[in-house]
């Protein structure tokens, strides 16, 4: 089974030597938050990690710094998770070319529904309540891979994966052959490994994101336990 | 395709988790609009339960030379102009088989209100509410526990209605089939902007007819204080074809999304707001908790851009003595926030004026 690994990383200072541990322990796609002050999908953990991000000056052309600095460092594709409100402030196609101009392969934007800014090209989200036609046309504008978020809920840590995936997937199978990405609540190398059994890569952010204050080592260690998983 | 705007502002900014509830939400809303059965359960509430018809009260000593009406939401049920938003989602709740409600609240008057429906329809109830404003509001919060409603607090960030809000959105997130999600203003993704207007529509409409019967004629100016802005949306929607009243809408000094906003996205929707020129949300401050709030309802930035109508600002120290004012000289202890309607009436062109009273002052007592 080869299976592909994201690893979520919010935007900071010492993030373009995480992204590189994080490539070190396996990761094939790093995520990377660019901050916004009342991000309404994200749990009390990255909610807290975007409020000491903003709090050291991580504003959007920091971001984009941050992005590019990790661009050199490391060869996998980056991409910027963000908010709706970061990319109006900043216009929409400028957002997308100055990202893509620091090295971001595409985009995913957290409040941004697909039938939004048709016109800007980013990996689009589906949930386990969106209708058979929502995910189509989610799947027919998505940018690479569909995003399948496993939960009714926000990101954060859950105890096992959810129940709601399987549904979600085998409805999504039946309507595109993009590749599938699982995220939300993936914490552990066992909720990766049987989130892999069901899709095409598995993306863990919050316990990333935890473990990435006990610095670079940790972080590529535990990515290595994950990306065993699935490699 | 982009629903529910308002020139450029409104929108669906949420997660795609939301949009299936939010189109259920916008088909089930046209639905009881359509259904005259939901109108008459609504008006019978509105009126034996509420207390609608409001009065209007011509003011006597509060503002020398002019002819001041006071439209009386403080006498609505539950003491503010909430209740007419909150009976009417409890009425689409039930029709789309919610069981559950969750609310963010500011001064707890919408938490209050909403406390008091889920205890008459048998909901259950979860209000947040920032921390700051569980200590400045104290007697609505006792008001919730009362009702029957848990009340969590919110304990990061401003610890105002700004958070407060952002909880009850991830809540409604986690558990969006088993819940609605009661919004308390003319805030918030498509429909909701709309919905609170057209419930609170019923304040403008009696207020017209209000004074029409006691003067015969249409205010000069129509003014009301805007926090979210749905006392003042549900006031002007009785005016808004009639362009030779003046509409006036007042802001918290420091809560100014409409004087000194830029556009932006914030809980769910584009409007005019206090950020930064990254789209960061900055903090608002304000004595009046209810208008203690970065953001404001998609239709008011509308209407400001248009020039249907106008928003200035009054500062804490003039609201408040507007408050004792009214007090002293009317017999009337309003709220802190349509104490900045009240505070602006002094030097404003026209003889006959209309403020919405959108609430009253008992919930403030410990802070004037």
């Amino acid at each position: 089974m080869s299976k592909r690994l994201v690893i979520y990383l919010m935007a900071g200072r010492e993030t373009p030597e995480l992204a590189e541990a994080a490539v070190e322990g396996g990761a094939d796609v790093v995520e990377l938050g660019f901050p916004f002050s009342d991000p309404l999908a994200d749990g009390p953990v990255i909610r807290r990690a975007a409020e000491r991000a903003l709090a050291e000056g991580m504003r959007t052309d920091a971001c984009l710094e941050c992005l590019a600095d990790t661009r050199s460092r490391v060869d996998v594709p980056l991409v910027p998770m963000t908010y709706a409100a970061l990319l109006e402030a900043h216009g929409y196609d400028r957002f997308e070319q100055d990202a893509r101009e620091a090295g971001a392969t595409s985009l995913i934007v957290a409040d941004l529904p697909v039938d939004a800014e048709p016109g800007l090209r980013r990996v689009q989200l589906v949930a386990p309540t969106s209708t058979d036609e929502r995910i189509g046309l989610a799947a027919e504008h998505t940018d690479g891979w569909l995003y399948l978020v496993t939960v009714t809920g926000t990101t954060g840590a859950r105890n096992g994966l959810s129940p709601a995936l399987a549904g979600l997937v085998g409805r999504a199978r039946r309507t595109t052959d993009v590749p599938l990405y699982a995220g939300f609540g993936i914490t552990t190398p066992e909720h990766a490994q049987a989130a892999a059994e069901l899709v095409d890569g598995v993306v863990v952010g919050t316990r990333a994101v935890e473990v990435a204050e006990e610095g670079p080592a940790a972080l590529s260690d535990y990515v290595r336990s994950l990306s065993t998983m699935l490699h | 395709m982009t629903v529910g705007l308002y020139g450029a502002y409104g929108g669906r900014y949420v997660p795609e988790t939301l949009i299936p509830a939010l189109d259920e939400l916008a088909l089930g809303w046209e639905d009881a609009r359509a259904d005259d059965e939901f109108h008459r359960e609504l008006h019978e509430l509105l009126t034996t339960f509420g207390g609608r018809p409001t009065p209007l009260t011509l003011t006597e000593r509060f503002a020398p030379g002019k002819r001041l009406y006071l439209k009386r939401e403080d006498l609505l049920h539950t003491g503010a102009h909430k209740l007419n938003n909150t009976l009417g989602q409890a009425l689409l709740a039930r029709r789309l088989g919610k069981q559950r409600i969750v609310a963010e609240t500011g001064a707890g008057q919408h938490g209050v209100a909403t406390a008091t429906v889920c205890a008459r329809f048998g909901f259950d109830c979860v209000v947040y509410m920032g921390a700051e404003d569980m200590e400045r509001q104290r007697p609505n919060v006792e008001r919730m526990y009362l009702l029957g409603a848990e009340v969590r607090p919110v304990e990061f960030g401003t610890k105002t209605l700004r958070e407060a809000t952002s909880e009850a959105i991830r809540d409604w997130i986690s558990n969006v089939e088993t819940t609605h999600y009661l919004i308390g203003s003319c805030v918030g993704p498509h429909p909701y902007p709309s919905i609170v207007r057209e419930l609170q529509s019923v304040i403008g409409r009696e207020a017209r007819e209000q004074i029409l019967q006691a003067e015969e004629r249409l205010p000069d100016v129509a003014v009301a204080c805007v926090g979210g802005g749905s006392n003042a949306i549900g006031l002007f929607a009785g005016f808004l074809e009639d362009s030779a009243v003046r509409l006036l809408g007042v802001e918290a000094e420091e809560a100014a999304s409409l004087g000194d906003g830029r556009t932006g996205v914030l809980h769910g929707a584009r409007s005019s707001l206090l950020a930064d020129e990254d789209g960061q949300i900055l903090d608002a401050h304000s004595v009046a908790a209810g208008l203690d709030y970065p953001g404001v309802g998609p239709e008011h930035a509308f209407l400001r851009d248009t020039g249907r109508a106008e928003y200035v600002t009054a500062t804490d120290a003039e609201a408040l003595a507007a408050l004792h004012r009214l007090a002293e000289t009317e017999g009337i202890v309003p709220a802190l926030e349509p104490s900045h309607a009240l505070a602006r009436v002094d030097g404003l062109e026209g003889e006959l004026i209309l403020v919405c009273l959108s609430g009253r002052g008992d919930k403030d007592l410990a802070r004037v």
